[in-house]
C-alpha cells in the first residue's frame, strides 16, 4: 500500500522542511514504516517519486539502516535490551520469558500478528535496567510479571501506545522561524533565522 | 590527455623524479601521465573519484612526512613527494588485495573476465600469493539477470561503485544501487525494476572483475583468443569509436573506445550489441532473382553475381537516365557512398539520388549552415538549443555528453521540442511549440533575443516563457550551438529547415545536425542527394569553374528528384529502375502509402542490402548481398564531419561484396574504364580527395596520425569572419546559394498550420525510440523484443476529457491511414498533441502521414 491521504499531506509538509526534497528521504521512510510496520515496495516507490529518487536509490539508502524493515512485523515491536547493565539485572531472563510467554523465537512474530520480539543492544536506559522498548516507547525495571501485564494491556489497548511506532522527529512541529529555509545552501543570501537568534557558534 | 601548461604547472616528485602536473588534478592521473601506473579498481577517469577500493594507496609527503593516501582522492600540490614503490606502499597494496580477495571466488578458469581481469592482473603484480582466509566466503545466487542483457554475479563483486556510479552519474538511470550494509552489502536493483538503461552495457565494460557480464558475450570466447581492431559504430550518426573483437572469423564483442572528442568510451547498448545482427543466419549470402512481371511473383532463385549484375546493367542501359533512381546509402561507408554517387551521377547520369528517406533535412540546410562539433556543443558554460529529436532515444552517446556538460560544466540547455525529452529535466527552458509552429516560435525567439517586438502567436507557448528563454540565449556571449534535427517525423522537414534559417540570424550560432541515419553526413558530403556533387558542390555550380570531376564520364543533364519525388514518379510509372541501397522505404519513408505505390509502380527494383526487408520482400526483383560494417574497410563521417576508419574484421557471409565493389562492377559494365584504378577503399579515398575539396585533407597520413579521434573535415562556415563563425545570413552551399527548395524564410512563406486540432482531434507527434522494429534490430538477438509496443500517448487532461480509459485499445486515424495502439496518459505530451512511437512493432506511424504535409491531425477511436 502506498501512503494514506493523511500521510501524503504530512509528507508534503516534511519535504518543506528541507532545502532539497531528497533530504526528506529518511523521515519519509520512517513515516512509511509507521503506516505499514515495514517498508513496502509500493511505499518505497512512492517515497522515491516524492523526493526525486529512483526506487533502487530509496531501497539502497534504507538498507543501510538497521531499523528499517523490509518484512512485515507485529503491531507491537518489543525490543528487550540484553546489554551489560540489563544483562546483570535479568535482561536475558526477561527476553527468555518474553519468548516463552508469547511462543515465538527471538526475532519472530506471534501468529496473531500482534507482537514481534527482538533482542536489542544498549538502548541507553541503564539506570532502568532491565529495560525494553515497545514501538520505541520505554519501559524500565521490567519484571516477568510486569511484562505479562504489559502484554495484557497492549492486547486490551490500554497501554497508550499506538501500533507501529514512530521516531518522534517525524511528527515534530517546527515553528516557521526555526525552519532551515527552503533555499538550497548555495542560493542563500543571508544567515538562517535560527542562527541569528542563537548567536554565532563560538 | 592534454599537455601541461608550463605557466600553471604544479611540480611534484614521483619516486624521486620531478613531474609537472595540472593544478587540481588527482595524483593518480598526474602519475599515470608521467609513466607511473598506480593500480586501481574504483577510479575511472571519466567519473568522479570515490576512494572506495583503497588499491591506489601510495605514500605521500606534503611537508609533514610520508603517509598513505588514496591517490585518486588527493589533488596534486606544489612540492608534493610521492613514493609508489616504498615498502609501506607495497605492504598496503598487498593488504588491500588480500582483503578484496576474502570474498572473491577463485573461479577465474570459468570466469569470462579471466585473462583481462584487473583484479587477476593486479593480484599477480602487487598481491599476496596465498590467502590466509579459511572461513566460508559470501554466497549469493549466481548470476542474476539485472536486465535483458546484463547479468550480475554478486559473489565476484568487489563493491568498487563503478557500475552504480556510472548508472547514477553518467547515464542518469540510477536503477542499480548498493543494498544492505557491511558484510551484507551487494549491488542490486529494486525488485521488479530491472536495470533497463539504454547504456547498461557500459557497466559490463568498466567492471574491474567478472561480476557484470553481457548476454551476447557470456562464455563465447577467452580474451586471449580475440583479436581486435579499432572501428566506428554504425547504428547512428554520432560515429562512436569502438573496438571490434573477433575470434575465428566471427565478431563476438564490441567495446567502446575512448575518443575524447566523440564518445568518451561510452556506447549505447544498440551500438554495443548491434553486431549480433551481422552474425545472423538470415544474412543475404548470394544474389537472388525473381520474376515479378505479368502480375505474378515467382520464387526467389539464387544467381551468380555475373548474371545478376548483367541483368541490372542491361535494364539501366536501356532506360533513359532520368528514369533510373537510387534511394538510400546512409548505411554505406564514405568510399562506397562515393562510388554509388559516381555510378549514379557520373556514369548513369541520373540525379534521382537520395540517401535520406524524407526523414532528414534538406542537404542545403545541413551543408550550408555553420557546423558545430560535439565539443562546441558540450563546452563549459556554453548554451545549447535543441530543435530536434530526443538525444536519449536517437543519439544516445550525444545525450551522455550533453548531460555531462549541463550537470558538470555549467552548460545551459534550451529545448524547443513538441514533447518532453530525456533532457527536459536538465533544460533551463523547455518550450513546447504546437506541431507545425516550430519556425514561428524560433522566429519570435530570435526577435526577442534581439530586443525586437515579437508575437508568440499560435505556437501555444507563453510569452513569459519565451522571454525567459530569449534572455538565456541573449546571455550566450560566445554563441549558441543548435542541435538540429527532426523531433517529430509528423512535422514537415520544411518547418525545421525554416526554424534553422530563422535561428541562423543569431550572432555566432553554429549547428550540430542531429540526423540519425548512420553515415548520413558522409552520404551528403559525397553527393548522395539530388542536385549535389561530392564536396558540397551543387550540380548547377559546376559551370563556373566547377568541381574537379574530370574522373567522371558525365554529369546529370538535369536536376533530379528527392526520395518523395522518386516515389511519386515511380508510382506514376516513370521510374524504370529503382535501386534501394540499404533502404526500406516502406518502413523508413515518412509516407507509407506513397512508398507502397512507388515500390509497386517502379519497373525493375534492385535491393542491395544485408537482409531482406519489408520493401524488398514486397517489390524487389533482384537482391544483392552486401558486406556489413565489420566486413569491409572504409571510413565513416559523423554528424560533426569527423572522418574515422571503419575496419574489416571478418569476412562477409557467402559471396556478399562490399557496396563499393558492387557499384564499381555495375559502372564497369555500363561504361568500361570508368572505374580504372579504383580497386580498393584507399584508391577510392584518393580519388574522393581529388574530386572533393572538402575531402582534400583526408589523406592516409592524416588518418594514420589520428587513429582514435579521426580527421575533422573542413566544416561549413568554419572559415570567414568572427574567428571562424558566420555571423548571419542565408546558408550557402558550394559556389551558388541555396535554390532547390529554398526553405521558407519564415512562417509567412508557408501556409499556416491549423490553429489547433479540431474538437476531439489531436496533432500527431511521431518520435523515434532507441529500440524499434527496424530490420537490424529484428535480427539482433539480445535487443529483439525491447521495442516498446505501439502506444498513443496523450496528456492526462486530454485522457480525462476523451471518455476513454488508460490502456484502452484504440485506433489512431488520420486522413491517410490508421494504426492500432494502446492509449496511455503521459504528462510529457502537451495537451492537444498525441505521440506515437515511430516503427512500433505492427503499428508503423508512417501509415498516418502524407509526404509534404507539415502537420497531421489524428483522431482516436476505441476498437
Amino acid at each position: 500500500m502506498t501512503l494514506s491521504p493523511a500521510n501524503e499531506a504530512l509528507a508534503a509538509e516534511i519535504i518543506g522542511w528541507f532545502p532539497r526534497a531528497r533530504s526528506a528521504l529518511i523521515p519519509l521512510l520512517h513515516l512509511a514504516q509507521e503506516q505499514d510496520g515495514y517498508l513496502t515496495d509500493d511505499a518505497m516507490r512512492r517515497v522515491g517519486e516524492l523526493v526525486g529518487a529512483t526506487p533502487a536509490e530509496v531501497k539502497g539508502t534504507a538498507g543501510f539502516y538497521e531499523m528499517f524493515r523490509f518484512e512485515p512485523v507485529g503491531t507491537y515491536m518489543i525490543n528487550v535490551c540484553t546489554n551489560i547493565s540489563c544483562l546483570l539485572w535479568g535482561g536475558e531472563e526477561l527476553l527468555e520469558h518474553a519468548c516463552e510467554s508469547l511462543e515465538v523465537e527471538v526475532g519472530g512474530t506471534t501468529d496473531d500478528g500482534m507482537f514481534t520480539v527482538e533482542e536489542a543492544e544498549c538502548i541507553a536506559a541503564c539506570t532502568e535496567a532491565p529495560c525494553l522498548q515497545v514501538n520505541y516507547r520505554y519501559r524500565g525495571r521490567v519484571t516477568p510479571d510486569d511484562f505479562d501485564r504489559l502484554v495484557e494491556d497492549l492486547r486490551a489497548g490500554r497501554a497508550g501506545i499506538d501500533g507501529h511506532g514512530l521516531l518522534a522527529r517525524v511528527r515534530q512541529s517546527i515553528p516557521a522561524e526555526r525552519l532551515a529555509g527552503v533555499l538550497p545552501p548555495e542560493q542563500a543570501r543571508e544567515a538562517p533565522v535560527w542562527l541569528a537568534r542563537n548567536g554565532a557558534a563560538s | 590527455m592534454t599537455a601541461v601548461e608550463p605557466e600553471t604547472a604544479v611540480e611534484i616528485t614521483v619516486d624521486g623524479a620531478a613531474v609537472e602536473a595540472h593544478p587540481g588534478e588527482m595524483l593518480i592521473e598526474a602519475c599515470e601521465r608521467s609513466g607511473t601506473y598506480i593500480p586501481r579498481f574504483c577510479y575511472h577517469s571519466r567519473m568522479s573519484p570515490v576512494g572506495m577500493c583503497r588499491m591506489c594507496l601510495v605514500e605521500v609527503d606534503t611537508g609533514r612526512g610520508f603517509a598513505l593516501q588514496p591517490s585518486c582522492m588527493v589533488p596534486v600540490s606544489e612540492g608534493m613527494k610521492v613514493s609508489t614503490e616504498s615498502e609501506v606502499t607495497k605492504k598496503a597494496q598487498d593488504g588491500v588485495l588480500e582483503f578484496l580477495l576474502i570474498n572473491h571466488p577463485l573461479d577465474c578458469p570459468v570466469c569470462d573476465k579471466g585473462g583481462e581481469c584487473p583484479l587477476q592482473d593486479q593480484t599477480m603484480a602487487y598481491g599476496p600469493g596465498e590467502t590466509r582466509f579459511v572461513e566460508e566466503k559470501r554466497h549469493f545466487a549466481k548470476p542474476i539477470a539485472i536486465s535483458e542483457t546484463v547479468y550480475l554475479d554478486r559473489e565476484r563483486c568487489i563493491l568498487c561503485d563503478r557500475c552504480t556510479r556510472f548508472a547514477d552519474e553518467v547515464a542518469g538511470d540510477a536503477l542499480i544501487h548498493f543494498m544492505g550494509r557491511g558484510n551484507h552489502t551487494e549491488v542490486n536493483t529494486f525488485p521488479d525494476e530491472p536495470f533497463a538503461s539504454y547504456f547498461s552495457g557500459n557497466t559490463v565494460q568498466i567492471c574491474p572483475v567478472g561480476a557484470l557480464t553481457a548476454a551476447p558475450y557470456r562464455f563465447k570466447a577467452r580474451p586471449w583468443d580475440l583479436t581486435e581492431t579499432l572501428s566506428t559504430a554504425w547504428v547512428d550518426s554520432l560515429g562512436a569509436r569502438v573496438a571490434v573483437q573477433a575470434s575465428r572469423n566471427r565478431v563476438l564483442r564490441v567495446l567502446g573506445a575512448d575518443a575524447d572528442a566523440v564518445n568518451w568510451g561510452w556506447l549505447t547498448d544498440k551500438e554495443r550489441f548491434g553486431f549480433e545482427a551481422l552474425n545472423s543466419a538470415e544474412r543475404l549470402a548470394a544474389p537472388m532473382l525473381r520474376d515479378t512481371a505479368d502480375g505474378g511473383v515467382s520464387e526467389w532463385s539464387e544467381a551468380g553475381w555475373g548474371e545478376a549484375l548483367d541483368r541490372i546493367a542491361g535494364a539501366v542501359g536501356a532506360a533513359p537516365p532520368e528514369r533510373v533512381a537510387v534511394l538510400g546509402g546512409a548505411r554505406l561507408n564514405n568510399e562506397a557512398q562515393y562510388m554509388w554517387a559516381k555510378l549514379a551521377k557520373g556514369v548513369i547520369g541520373t540525379d534521382n539520388v537520395d540517401a535520406q528517406l524524407g526523414d532528414g533535412l534538406d542537404p542545403a540546410v545541413v551543408l550550408g549552415l555553420p557546423r558545430a562539433t560535439i565539443d562546441d556543443a558540450c563546452r563549459s558554460g556554453g548554451t545549447v538549443v535543441l530543435i530536434g529529436p530526443d538525444p536519449k532515444e536517437e543519439l544516445g552517446t550525444l545525450y551522455l555528453r550533453l548531460r555531462h556538460a549541463v550537470i558538470n560544466d555549467g552548460a545551459k540547455l534550451v529545448e524547443i521540442t513538441p514533447v518532453a525529452t530525456g533532457l527536459s529535466h536538465l533544460a533551463q527552458h523547455s518550450l513546447r511549440p504546437r506541431p507545425g509552429t516550430t519556425a514561428q516560435l524560433v522566429s519570435a525567439l530570435v526577435a526577442a533575443v534581439a530586443g525586437d517586438e515579437f508575437e508568440a502567436g499560435s505556437t501555444g507557448v507563453d510569452r513569459s516563457e519565451l522571454e525567459a528563454a530569449a534572455q538565456c540565449l541573449a546571455g550566450a556571449d560566445d554563441g549558441v550551438t543548435a542541435v538540429l534535427g527532426r523531433a517529430s517525423l509528423a512535422e514537415g522537414a520544411e518547418v525545421v529547415e525554416a526554424a534553422a534559417i530563422e535561428l541562423s540570424a543569431l550572432p555566432l550560432v553554429r549547428f550540430l545536425p542531429a540526423l540519425r541515419r548512420g553515415n548520413v553526413i558522409g552520404a551528403l558530403e559525397t553527393g548522395l542527394a539530388p542536385e549535389l556533387l561530392p564536396g558540397r558542390v551543387r550540380l548547377d555550380g559546376v559551370e563556373d569553374g566547377g568541381p574537379r570531376v574530370e574522373a567522371w564520364p558525365r554529369l546529370p543533364a538535369a536536376a533530379g528528384l528527392d526520395a518523395a519525388g522518386v516515389l511519386r514518379a515511380a508510382a506514376r510509372g516513370d521510374i524504370d529502375v529503382l535501386v534501394l541501397v540499404g533502404a526500406d522505404p516502406l518502413n523508413d519513408f515518412v509516407d507509407r502509402d506513397l512508398a507502397y505505390r512507388g515500390l509497386r509502380g517502379a519497373g525493375l527494383v534492385v535491393a542491395v542490402d544485408l537482409f531482406m526487408n519489408d520493401s524488398s520482400t514486397l517489390a524487389a526483383d533482384i537482391v544483392l548481398p552486401a558486406a556489413g560494417p565489420t566486413e569491409c574497410d572504409g571510413t565513416f563521417t559523423n554528424l560533426e564531419g569527423r572522418v574515422s576508419p571503419m575496419s574489416r574484421k571478418v569476412t562477409p557471409p557467402g559471396t556478399a561484396r562490399p557496396d563499393w565493389m558492387i557499384a564499381a562492377d555495375l559502372a564497369e559494365r555500363l561504361e568500361p574504364g570508368s572505374t580504372e584504378g579504383l580497386d580498393s577503399p584507399e584508391s577510392i579515398r584518393a580519388e574522393l580527395a581529388q574530386v572533393s575539396e572538402v575531402h582534400a585533407s583526408l589523406t592516409e597520413e592524416a588518418l594514420n596520425a589520428s587513429p582514435v579521434e579521426g580527421v575533422l573535415l573542413a566544416r561549413p562556415g568554419a572559415t570567414g569572419e568572427a574567428g571562424g563563425w558566420r555571423r548571419s545570413g542565408r546558408p550557402t552551399m558550394g559556389r551558388s546559394p541555396v535554390g532547390r527548395t529554398e526553405p521558407a524564410t519564415g512562417p509567412a512563406g508557408r501556409e499556416d498550420p491549423p490553429e489547433e486540432a479540431p474538437e476531439g482531434a489531436f496533432l500527431l507527434v511521431a518520435t523515434r525510440t532507441m529500440y524499434d522494429d527496424g530490420t537490424m534490430l529484428r535480427h539482433c538477438e539480445s535487443s529483439r523484443g525491447l521495442a516498446p509496443a505501439a502506444s498513443a500517448r496523450i496528456n492526462p487532461a486530454d485522457l480525462d476529457s476523451s471518455g476513454l480509459d488508460e490502456g484502452a485499445a484504440v485506433r489512431v486515424v488520420s486522413d491517410f491511414g490508421h494504426i492500432e495502439a494502446t492509449l496511455t496518459a503521459d504528462g510529457r505530451v502537451p495537451a492537444g498533441s498525441l505521440r506515437v512511437n515511430w516503427l512500433a512493432p505492427g503499428a508503423p506511424a508512417n501509415a498516418l502521414i502524407a509526404a509534404g504535409t507539415d502537420v497531421t491531425v489524428v483522431e482516436v477511436e476505441a476498437r
